[in-house]
């Protein structure tokens, strides 16, 4: 005995516009379980690829307190790329075929992943620019309207306010160092801050998805009022670290009550998107290595699974 | 696939799903944290420590195979539950005392 499918649709709107969350099981339209798919996958992605350029940095820390520290972020974002999979997978697809779409390149990942971290200031900025890009567009997501997503959301925001902060702490360190280290942290800070400005996506009139996901309740804000408040945010910041933000037109603007600030280089985002980055395909071909060289370790584990459950029904047997 | 949170399709050729439920406390009921896949129940349990307890958010962890889990379903919703819902006299609110009477 099945609902009609009007009224179907009718309970999943009356649903997300008394701000109740949708669950695994119940009625969706297939275009918002697609949209979901797409997008918490292409958030997995991006936690997993997101582990790379900082990964790359764990035997070069300078002490055993930064080496400690990275090794636990790293580890988060591995565990965040987990929560996610399994968010996704609630939506009826399977995590080795998400894998496979990364490494096949059919799915994304955020764009600012295939910028290289060049030297240790680099780790510092992320934590304190990228992830603060992060927190402001997680943060609304843990009020989505589907209900695996919001969860994964909020234990993934719970555990990056470290992440920034440590990032901002690290810099802080370097700043009070010499003048060569205030001068990477000023360099890693004009690379990373345009990219940072681009994670939260076209402007809004080059958005088409936007409007849809605002009416299904995915999204809370759009791309340009995410992108304004994180300006807001951070503006403050770099001044109390003592650096310059590398753009000439951020400035206060008292009536608006907000930054006004410089276009970003859409042309460029655009450019990293389709791949043409200047890390996208190392990014690939090292998440592809480390699947295909860890093929043998599933392998086995599934091997004594198997082992360990045909002795337990003989044992049973006997 | 979980009976409990997906109506999707079998996965295809991987390790069985785990349903995850932590202790947070002691005193505290084991509460649903979410899933993982494992090769097994004692991977799953070992898995769900790295995964879902980095920062002591534990003391006990059980791990259910998904499989095992019998789940009501959405679309009974309304008929399943409602031997409870004209059954208003359950509640202590149905009751009306004089605020003069103490401790009732």
């Amino acid at each position: 005995m099945s609902a009609a499918p009007e009224e179907l649709e009718q309970a999943f709107d009356a649903t997300v516009a008394a701000d109740q969350r949708v669950e695994p099981r119940d009625w969706m339209p297939e275009a918002y379980r697609r949209t979901l798919i797409r997008q918490i996958a292409q958030h997995a992605h991006s936690e997993i690829i997101g582990m790379q350029p900082e990964g790359n940095w764990i035997l070069r820390a300078p002490s055993l307190r930064r080496k400690a520290i990275l090794l636990a972020k790293v580890q988060d974002e591995a565990g965040h790329g987990m929560y996610l999979y399994a968010a996704a997978e609630t939506l009826g697809v399977d995590r080795a075929e998400l894998t496979e779409k990364l490494i096949e390149s059919k799915q994304k990942y955020s764009s600012i992943f295939n910028y290289p971290a060049l030297s240790w200031a680099d780790i510092g900025v992320i934590g304190w620019l990228v992830d603060g890009a992060a927190v402001c567009n997680q943060v609304p997501l843990c009020r989505c309207s589907f209900g695996p997503y919001a969860r994964a959301m909020i234990r993934i925001c719970k555990e990056e306010s470290f992440h920034q902060r440590q990032g901002y702490e690290l810099l802080m360190a370097m700043m009070r160092g010499t003048d060569a280290q205030r001068a990477m942290v000023q360099d890693a800070t004009d690379r990373w801050w345009w990219p940072s400005l681009m994670m939260f996506g076209p402007p809004d009139g080059d958005s088409p998805n936007t409007q849809q996901s605002m009416q299904w309740r995915i999204k809370r804000h759009t791309n340009d009022e995410l992108r304004q408040r994180f300006v807001d945010m951070t503006a403050p910041q770099a001044e109390a670290l003592g650096v310059t933000l590398p753009d000439p037109q951020l400035r206060w603007n008292p009536e608006r009550g907000a930054h006004d600030y410089g276009e970003p280089d859409w042309e460029e985002l655009k450019q990293v998107i389709s791949g043409a980055g200047p890390c996208n395909q190392q990014r690939i071909a090292h998440r592809r290595a480390a699947h295909e060289s860890g093929a043998w370790v599933r392998e086995a584990a599934t091997a004594y699974a198997a082992k360990q459950a045909r002795r337990a029904t003989e044992g049973a047997a006997a | 696939m979980t009976p409990a949170e997906s109506g999707g399709p079998a996965p295809r050729d991987s390790w069985p799903l785990f349903e995850v439920f932590i202790r947070g406390k002691r005193g505290l009921n084991h509460v649903h944290v979410g899933s993982l896949h494992a090769p097994d129940a004692e991977m799953a349990l070992h898995n769900a420590r790295d995964l879902y307890t980095r920062r002591n958010e534990g003391v006990s962890i059980w791990v259910v195979d998904a499989a095992a889990i019998t789940a009501s379903s959405p679309e009974e919703k309304d008929p399943f539950f409602a031997p409870s819902g004209d059954k208003v006299y359950r509640h202590p609110t149905f009751y009306s005392i004089p605020d003069d009477v103490p401790h009732l």
